[in-house]
């Protein structure tokens, strides 16, 4: 072997890069090993059906930290990030429900349901936008270990108890709710509008096995308040291009920095010589020594695959094995010949044709109430997938025309519940039943899809482990409940991007501060390996 | 009475916000739905329609057309061939700019000069004793502006003649939809751009047919608002913004050569006389006081000032126009005349007057920026003009 990596990176999932982005800034000599013929793993843009190109997985960019497009230069690899300006919720009885990131338009289009929610809207979101700024920093810092008496933890201990008591009254007891109560409770506490209640709960059971009256759901919708926060990076919104093209930039800042990227160099197992990683040796045989190995891989996969349970003690391996998946998110990714007409926008009483359009751009949510959501919910329970299911749509050609042939559209639909273990297992039959579902419940609302759809692509749980490899398709690679949260995840004493293995580190959503499109994980655990080297 | 564009009709009815803004006496739409955002980024993703009808148009025709326009430009206008399209500012004869705008070769012996503020009389009084006819044709010729990455294929897709021969400062005399015009590769936005210059009756059907077949691309009407943060991110200076005409300074302070606005380039002092050269021939010799160029925040530093304050960071909300001052240590250096948040770049930018010593990329400054209403500085840098560039303007 002529050369001796500083580290090798397992998997080219948008972690995996920006680690290697981060440790060949700092000098290290970094390789990347993508298992597929492309880098991004959950962010990646493919062209499905020709002129049609889609964000096959992920679909929007939230909480993308700031510090990442700063530091790694993305806008000028091609980082350009369209906001999203609306939510359309359409409703059963033909009207619908309008959010907007404008002020006024917001109160006049929450006036039109309920006056009180209008009003009452400013203080939730002032409170809201104040505890997310509270919370916001753990995103950012190392998860000290509550267990450990190391100095540091110690410190990074004492800083928190410092900022919580820190944190004022309101402040406290709002955030002790969020982290105990169900979404669907929590805005009960607030509003009283069906279909706002609805959709807002719906972005805490976002790839997550659990219902909006599930305890602990509330939690989640912070993350779009501490979104927010970065407001002027727009944290949250579609990339040009596609997630995809999250991937390219943070790619082409790393190979920038002289990191170098392997793809279709799938990794067999972490070689290990006396409780310390060694290298790797690849499906093909192919051995690669490195100083360290770093995993951007899921838990599960990085330590009973490709490590292997013999190599660690048992306990880690139990919570390893006790660290939860079950995904449950689908995406139907549509080619159109044309704008699909929502029948609650065609009466221009209520929307004119300027109106109408610009709701096209935005979110679409199918999410008319929390009873519907929960119902979703509870047929995955029971091992089959929901028939109405809740969806979050986006038309990504509306906002970049690139996506599509002139005039053509394609659409994004993030579908959910269909549970990984769906009762008798996924199947090609049962997976199109699924996209069945999607199809006839959005036609409800918008009854000329069906006839305007070119071509489309059903991605299950199932195919999501098998193309992306993450363990039971879970989307953030693993959930991102609040038992493995923190210094949880992925498991209790091992939040820091440390393992049992020496030399050996883990970088993906499966650590702090977890899934999502944020770079986070892959940040701090460059970090953390760059600070222990001192 | 502030005067309409022949394009009125339309953008008045596209008007959401009711937000319009004065540019050359007419009412010019500042952005048609509720922010200027989308429309912004229009422009960098697909492509932007703006309504450039206020620009002041001149006719100059005649045996001598070249000689008037020689006389009184610093750039060598025998040089532009039919077709061709120059930038270029124009002095007075202390060499101090009085305007800028676009040369046209529309033919041999037929030009179309734009400027900002009205010049009919300066082009009457450096034309006397010349064989040249000086026509106002600012309301008879209607002017659009497309600009964006798919403006080429929306302009194609109306026109019968192939634009891909079309580069960047050159112009074309061609059919678009029907309507006779002419298209120049042009713009204020730094990136693939044209403008078209048409005659005031066909701007409605002209605007009809571009909407229609845009939408396909993505186009979207866009106001001045959006253009303001593109042409900043473009690094290109505005009249009565950036620096004052030498005809309405009251003070010489207020005044700026080509050189002080880095427009060097565009001064070429070996050709014959024009208005202004042994001026700036002298600057020439001595080097300018002063530098027109960029400078960029430095966000981590700036996000401190607003932490203190017990606030999450702002930036402005839409871009700004005014005097800002520039330090360096305790002492003022120079001052920012505009800035904004660029979506894009995810940085905080601003267009600056600064001394010269203190001009050369990456030097340290601070700028004033007010937070929670008190002046503090923020740690700036400065940087080369444009701060976006892409391939594709030129390409
Ligand atoms: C359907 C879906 C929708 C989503 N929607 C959103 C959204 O809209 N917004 C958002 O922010 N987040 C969304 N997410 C979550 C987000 O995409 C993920 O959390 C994030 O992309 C994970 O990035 P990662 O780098 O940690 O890991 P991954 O993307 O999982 O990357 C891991 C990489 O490792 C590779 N790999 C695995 N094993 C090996 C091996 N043995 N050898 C070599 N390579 C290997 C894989 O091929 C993959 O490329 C979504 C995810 C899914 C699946």
């Amino acid at each position: 072997m002529a050369t001796t990596w500083d580290s090798v990176i397992i998997g080219g999932g948008h972690n995996g890069l920006t680690c290697a982005a981060y440790l060949a800034r700092a000098g290290q000599k970094v390789l990347v090993l993508e298992a597929r013929d492309l880098v991004g793993g959950a962010a990646v843009t493919e062209e499905i059906f020709p002129g049609f190109r889609f964000s096959v997985y992920s679909y929007v960019v939230s909480l993308l930290r700031p510090e990442i497009i700063r530091d790694l230069d993305l806008p000028r690899h091609g980082l350009h990030v369209l906001p999203l300006e609306s939510t359309l919720t359409p409703l059963p009885n033909g009207d619908h429900l309008a959010q907007w990131n404008d002020h006024d338009q917001n109160h006049a289009a929450l006036a039109r349901h309920s006056a009180r929610d209008a009003e009452i809207y400013d203080k939730f979101s002032r409170l809201m936008h104040l505890t997310g700024r509270a919370v916001q920093p753990f995103l950012g810092m190392l998860p000290p270990d509550p267990a450990s008496l190391r100095p540091a933890d110690l410190r990074g201990l004492a800083g928190l108890g410092q900022y919580m008591r820190s944190l004022g009254e309101r402040q406290f007891h709002t955030l002790h709710k969020l982290l105990t109560m169900s979404a669907a409770d929590y805005l009960d506490e607030w509003f009283e509008g069906e279909a706002l209640k609805g959709t807002k709960s719906a972005s805490g059971i976002i790839g997550t096995m659990q219902g909006p009256r599930s305890p602990g759901t509330a939690y989640v919708l912070l993350h779009h308040y501490m979104g927010e926060l970065d407001g002027v990076f727009r944290a949250w919104g579609f990339a040009k291009g596609g997630n995809g093209a999250v991937s390219g930039a943070i790619t082409a800042a790393a190979r920038g920095f002289g990191a170098t990227i392997r793809t279709g160099a799938p990794v067999a197992h972490v070689r290990i010589r006396n409780g310390r990683a060694t290298g790797v040796v690849l499906a093909d045989g192919e051995e690669i020594a490195a100083t360290r190995v770093i995993s951007g891989a899921d838990p599960r996969r990085t330590f009973i695959d490709l490590v292997g349970e013999a190599a660690l003690p048992g306990e880690f391996v139990e919570a390893i094995r006790r660290y939860r998946f079950r995904g449950c998110s689908a995406k139907v990714n549509l080619a159109l010949d044309a704008l699909p007409k929502f029948s609650c926008l065609a009466d221009r009483s209520i929307a004119d044709d300027g109106l109408a359009r610009q709701l096209m751009r935005g979110a679409i949510s199918i999410s008319p109430s929390v009873d519907y959501i929960e119902r979703a919910y509870d047929q995955a329970k029971y091992g089959e997938f929901s028939s109405r299911p809740y969806m979050d749509i986006v038309i990504p050609s509306m906002l970049d025309p690139g996506m599509a042939p002139p005039g053509k559209h394609v659409m994004s639909i993030f579908a959910q519940y269909a549970p990984y273990h769906l009762n008798g297992g996924w199947t090609d039959a049962r997976r199109e039943a699924f996209g069945d579902a999607v199809i006839d419940t959005l036609s409800e609302y918008a009854p000329d899809l069906k006839s305007l759809i070119l071509g489309r692509q059903v991605v299950t749980p199932a195919d999501i482990e098998r193309t992306v490899g993450i363990s039971e398709g879970s989307i953030f690679q693993g959930e991102l409940s609040l038992q493995q949260m923190f210094f949880s995840r992925p498991a209790p004493a091992w939040a820091q991007y440390r393992t049992p293995v020496d030399a050996l580190y883990q970088c993906g959503s499966g650590t702090h501060p977890g899934g999502g499109v944020m770079g986070a994980p892959g940040r701090l655990a460059a970090l953390s390996i760059l600070g222990e080297k001192k | 009475m502030l005067k309409t564009t022949p394009f009125h009709a339309r953008t008045a009815a596209l008007s959401q916000s009711h937000a319009w803004r004065r540019w050359a006496g007419h009412v010019a739409a500042s952005h048609y739905e509720l922010s200027h955002e989308r429309e912004y980024h229009a422009i960098r993703v697909a492509a932007g329609l703006l309504d450039v009808s206020p620009l002041y148009k001149y006719l100059i025709e005649g045996r001598d057309a070249v000689r008037l326009l020689d006389r009184m430009l610093p750039r060598d206008v025998t040089r532009c061939q039919p077709g061709q399209v120059l930038y270029t500012p124009w002095c007075d004869a202390a060499g101090k700019v009085l305007d800028d705008g676009t040369l046209a070769r529309l033919a041999e012996e037929r030009f179309r000069l734009t400027s900002a503020d009205p010049g009919l009389l300066w082009l009457e009084e450096n034309a006397r004793g010349l064989d040249v006819t000086i026509r106002d044709v600012s309301a008879s010729t209607a002017a659009l502006a497309l600009q964006g990455p798919r403006s080429r294929e929306i302009l194609q897709a109306l026109c019968e003649d192939d634009l891909a021969g079309l580069k960047y400062f050159r112009i074309l005399a061609t059919r678009l939809g029907g309507c006779r015009v002419e298209i120049s590769r042009t713009g204020y936005t730094g990136d693939l751009g044209y403008e078209i210059w048409l005659d005031a009756a066909d701007a409605l059907p002209l605007w009809d047919a571009l909407m229609r077949t845009g939408a396909a691309w993505g186009l979207q009407a866009a106001g001045l608002a959006a253009l303001d943060l593109a042409r900043i991110e473009a690094g290109l200076m505005l009249l009565d913004v950036d620096y004052v005409s030498a005809r309405k300074a009251l003070t010489v302070d207020e005044t700026s050569t080509p050189f002080e606005l880095e427009l060097g380039w565009a001064v070429d002092l070996k050709k014959a006389a024009f208005v202004g050269r042994e001026a700036l021939a002298q600057e020439a010799a001595r080097g300018p006081a002063w530098c027109f160029t960029g400078i960029a925040l430095d966000w981590d530093d700036y996000a401190r000032r607003f932490r203190e304050a017990g606030l999450a960071p702002r930036v402005p909300a839409a871009p700004w126009r005014m005097s800002v001052p520039i330090y360096s240590g305790a002492a003022q250096v120079g001052y920012a005349t505009s800035g904004a948040w660029s979506p894009m770049l995810k940085e905080y930018i601003a267009l600056a007057h600064l001394r010269t010593p203190q001009a050369a990329p990456g030097t340290s400054l601070d700028m004033e920026v007010t937070v929670a209403h008190r002046r503090v500085r923020a740690a700036a840098r400065v940087v080369r003009r444009p701060f976006f560039d892409p391939e594709r303007k030129r390409g």
